[in-house]
C-alpha cells in the first residue's frame, strides 16, 4: 500500500531525512520508534503534504500512485489520514460543522451520497460515544478548551469517520493518562482492517501493548536503521537505543 | 494664515456652498425655531468644513473624491420603486416588524408597514412630524446629537430633509423591532441624502432599532444619517444597522447616544457595502450602572474603503462598556478603527475593555488602528487590544488534511472568525441576518474567483 524509497527530505536547508526505506503493506500496523529528531514527525508531515518539505531525493508511493505529486486535500480524499500530534485549535469553527464539511468532501470525492445533517448526527453519535466524546464536546469550536486527552480522541473520531486506507498515528499515546490510553486504542483497533494500513509513530513501547503491531522500525538520523517484529520494541524498552547501537537523541 | 489653515484642515464642497438655494424646500422651513437650528448649522458647517485628513480624526479616511462629485439635494418625486424592488435587495425579513422605506432618504408610505402601536409608542416620519406636530419635535431634535465640532452632523442638521420619530413611553417593551429600509436609488446627477432619526427610550422602556441601508444599481449617491439616541434611567435599547449600499455610495454616518443611570445600549454594524464608508458611534455613559455594548463587523474587497470609528465616554461611577470590532479586508480594501474611551474624572469603578481584530486576505489590503484609552480615575478597569492577521497556515493545513479544499477551508476559517461575533449578539433575528450575510460575503467571492 505505501512505499517509501530512498526519501531525502530537506527543511529550511537541513537534511532531516537522509534517504529512507519503509514499506507498508495493506492489512498491516507498523510501529516507527527512534529517538528526538530522527525524522518521524517530518516523516508524518511529509506524507501528509505539508509545505516547506523540499524532497531532494527518492519518492513515496501509495496505491501505486505518487502521493508526493497530489495535494494535501487530495491525499485525504485518497484514503490517507493523518492523526496530528499536536492537533490544531480553530476558534469559531465548530466540531460537528468541521466534520460534516470534510466527512461530506471525501464521500463525495468516492461518489457516495452526502450526508444530510440528521443522518450525519446519527453516525457520529455511535462513533463519539465508543471514544467516551461528550455531545458537548461537539459543539464546541475545533479544539478549543480540548484537554491533551480529548484532542486525541477528536483525531481518532477524525480517522473513525473518514474511513482512510493509510493512517498515519504520531504520537497519538503522547498526553494520554492510562485510562485514556485504553480507551483511544480500541478505538484504533477497531478500525483495523484487512484493506487498511496503519502506521503508528511512538515513543513507547507501553502504547503497542495496546496497539500490537506486525512490524517495528527504528527511525535513526533519518533513516529506517532497523526493522523486525513486535519483540523488537521490548528489546528497545529493555535496552534503551543504546543496546541496539544507536547514541541516545545524537540526532537532535 | 487663518485662511490657509482653514483651507488645510478642510476641502471646498460645492453642495454645501448652495444651501441658500436648496433651503425653501426643506420641511419645517416655515418653523422659526428649525430655521434657527438649520443656520446655525449651515454657519457651523461653513466655519468647519468638510474635514481634510488634517483633522486627527479624520486622518485615514479622505473625502476628498465624496466633495468632487456632483451633489444634488434629492428631488424623488418621478422615481418609482416597487416593493418588490425592496424585497430584491433584502434578505426575507423572519418575523414581524414596524417597518418604514425610505427611497433617497424620503419616506415612502406605500411601500412602509408601520400598522398599529400600542398606546403612545410613537413612529413617525421626521417631515411629516414637522409638519403635523412640530412641538413634539422641537424638544428632541439636535439635543443628543450637539453641533458642536462634527462638521457632517451639522450638515445633516442644515439639510435633514426626513427620517423618523420613536418614542416609547415608560415601561413600555416593544416587541417587535423598528425596521428602517435606507434605499439609495442614484439618478441621472447623483443625490446626496441626511436623514434625521430620534428616538427617546423613556424610563424603563425597551426598543430594537434595525436600520438597512442598501443600494440599487452601480451609480454615486451619498447617505449622511444621523441617529440620535436618548435612554431614560433603566431603559434598554437594540440597534443593529446593515449597511450594504451600492458599490457607488459615500455613506458617512453619526450616531450620538445619551444613557441615563441603569440604562443600557447594545450597539451591532455590519458593513459589506459602500465604496467609502464611516461609521461613527459616540456614547455618553451618565448616569451610575449604564451600560454600553458597540459592536462591529466588516467585510471589504475591490477597493473598498471602510471606517468605525467610536467614542465612548464615562462620565460617572460605576458604568460598563465592551466594545469588539472584527472585519476582514480582501484585494486593495482598506480598514480603518478607531476607538477613544475616556473615563472622566470622579468615574471611579468604570469598566470598559475595548477590542479590535483584522483579518487581510491580501498582501495590498490595509488596516489602520487607532485605540485611545484617556483615563482621569484611579479606581477603573479599562483595556484595549488590536490584532492584525492573516489566515493561519497550521489551521489551513489541518484542515486541508481533512479533504476540505483550500478555497473551501479559507472560508471555514473567514467564516469562524466572523462567526464568533455573532455570539455578541442579543437579537437572534440579527444574528442570523448577521451570519448569512458572512456567507453570501464568501459566496460572492467564490464566484468572482472562480
Amino acid at each position: 500500500m505505501l512505499e517509501i524509497k530512498n526519501l531525502r527530505v530537506v527543511v529550511d536547508d537541513k537534511e532531516i531525512l537522509k534517504g529512507l526505506d519503509l514499506t507498508v503493506p495493506a492489512g498491516e500496523v507498523h510501529a516507527i520508534m527512534g529517538p528526538n529528531g530522527s525524522g518521524k514527525s517530518t516523516l508524518s508531515y511529509v506524507l501528509a503534504g505539508r509545505d516547506g518539505y523540499e524532497v531532494r531525493d527518492g519518492g513515496v508511493t501509495y496505491l501505486g500512485k505518487d502521493l508526493l505529486a497530489i495535494m494535501p486535500e487530495q491525499r485525504a480524499r485518497e484514503g490517507v489520514f493523518l492523526a496530528f500530534q499536536y492537533p490544531v485549535e480553530i476558534p469559531g469553527v465548530g466540531s460537528a460543522t468541521f466534520l460534516k464539511t470534510a466527512v461530506n468532501a471525501v464521500r463525495k470525492h468516492r461518489g457516495e451520497k452526502e450526508f444530510d445533517a440528521l443522518e450525519f448526527l446519527k453516525l457520529v453519535r455511535a462513533k463519539r460515544e465508543a471514544l467516551g466524546i461528550s455531545e458537548e464536546m461537539m459543539r464546541r469550536p475545533l479544539n478549543v478548551g480540548f484537554s491533551g486527552g480529548e484532542k486525541k480522541r477528536n483525531e481518532i473520531l477524525q480517522m473513525s469517520l473518514l474511513e482512510p486506507r493509510l493512517a498515519i498515528l504520531d504520537e497519538t499515546d503522547s498526553g494520554l493518562d492510562i485510562d485514556a490510553l485504553k480507551v483511544v486504542a480500541d478505538g484504533v483497533n477497531a478500525l483495523r482492517r484487512e484493506d487498511r494500513a496503519i502506521v503508528v509513530i511512538t515513543h513507547y513501547q507501553r502504547w503497542l501493548d495496546y496497539i500490537v503491531p506486525d512490524s517495528v522500525h527504528v527511525l535513526s538520523e533519518g533513516r529506517v536503521v532497523r526493522s523486525g517484529g513486535k519483540e523488537l520494541a521490548l528489546e528497545l524498552e529493555q535496552n534503551g537505543y543504546g543496546g541496539i547501537g544507536l547514541q541516545a537523541g545524537a540526532a537532535v | 494664515m487663518a485662511t490657509s489653515r482653514k483651507q488645510e484642515r478642510s476641502i471646498p464642497l460645492a453642495y454645501a456652498e448652495r444651501y441658500r438655494e436648496f433651503a425653501p424646500a426643506l420641511p419645517g422651513a416655515d418653523l422659526p425655531w428649525l430655521k434657527n437650528l438649520r443656520q446655525e448649522a449651515i454657519a457651523r458647517f461653513s466655519a468647519l468644513g468638510l474635514p481634510s485628513p488634517r483633522v486627527e480624526a479624520w486622518k485615514y479616511t479622505n473625502l476628498s473624491t465624496l466633495a468632487k462629485q456632483p451633489f444634488v439635494p434629492v428631488d424623488d418625486a418621478d422615481i418609482a420603486v416597487s416593493p418588490a424592488d425592496v424585497a430584491a435587495l433584502l434578505p426575507p425579513e423572519d418575523g414581524p416588524s414596524y417597518r418604514m422605506v425610505f427611497v433617497n432618504g424620503r419616506l415612502r408610505p406605500e411601500l412602509s408597514a408601520v400598522g398599529e402601536l400600542p398606546p403612545n409608542v410613537r413612529i413617525c416620519g421626521l417631515a411629516q412630524a414637522l409638519t403635523d406636530e412640530p412641538a413634539q419635535l422641537e424638544p428632541h431634535l439636535g439635543r443628543v446629537a450637539a453641533l458642536n465640532g462634527h462638521a457632517l452632523v451639522a450638515l445633516n442638521t442644515a439639510f435633514m430633509e426626513d427620517g423618523c420619530l420613536i418614542q416609547v413611553p415608560r415601561d413600555e417593551a416593544l416587541e417587535a423591532p423598528i425596521h428602517l429600509i435606507f434605499l439609495g436609488r442614484p439618478g441621472a446627477t447623483p443625490p446626496a441624502y441626511h436623514p434625521r432619526i430620534v428616538v427617546i427610550a423613556e424610563l424603563g422602556s425597551r426598543v430594537t432599532l434595525i436600520e438597512s441601508h442598501v443600494g440599487a444599481g452601480q451609480g454615486v449617491y451619498w447617505s449622511n444619517p444621523v441617529t440620535e439616541i436618548r435612554a431614560e434611567p433603566g431603559a434598554v435599547v437594540g440597534h443593529y444597522k446593515f449597511q450594504d449600499e451600492g458599490p457607488g455610495a459615500y455613506h458617512i454616518a453619526r450616531t450620538d447616544v445619551a444613557l441615563a443611570a441603569g440604562s443600557r445600549y447594545e450597539s451591532f454594524v455590519m458593513a459589506v457595502g459602500a465604496g467609502l464608508s464611516r461609521n461613527e458611534i459616540r456614547v455618553a455613559l451618565g448616569g451610575e450602572g449604564a451600560d454600553c455594548r458597540l459592536f462591529g463587523g466588516y467585510m471589504m474587497r475591490g477597493r473598498q474603503h471602510v471606517d468605525n470609528t467610536t467614542r465612548i465616554d464615562h462620565l460617572v461611577p460605576g458604568c460598563t462598556s465592551r466594545e469588539t470590532y472584527k472585519g476582514v479586508l480582501d484585494n486593495r480594501s482598506r480598514g480603518v478603527f478607531q476607538g477613544q474611551i475616556v473615563v472622566h474624572k470622579g468615574a471611579q469603578k468604570s469598566d470598559g475593555r475595548q477590542l479590535s481584530r483584522t483579518l487581510l486576505l491580501s498582501r495590498e489590503a490595509e488596516i489602520d488602528t487607532k485605540p485611545e484609552l484617556e483615563i482621569y480615575a484611579d479606581d477603573v478597569t479599562c483595556s484595549h487590544g488590536a490584532a492584525v492577521g492573516e489566515l493561519d497556515d497550521d489551521q489551513l493545513f489541518y484542515l486541508r488534511t481533512r479533504g476540505i479544499d483550500e478555497a473551501a477551508a479559507r472560508g471555514l476559517l473567514i467564516e469562524g472568525f466572523m462567526g464568533e461575533l455573532a455570539d455578541e449578539i442579543g437579537f437572534a433575528r440579527v444574528r442570523d441576518r448577521m451570519l448569512a450575510t458572512v456567507s453570501a460575503w464568501l459566496s460572492e467571492r467564490r464566484e468572482e474567483a472562480a
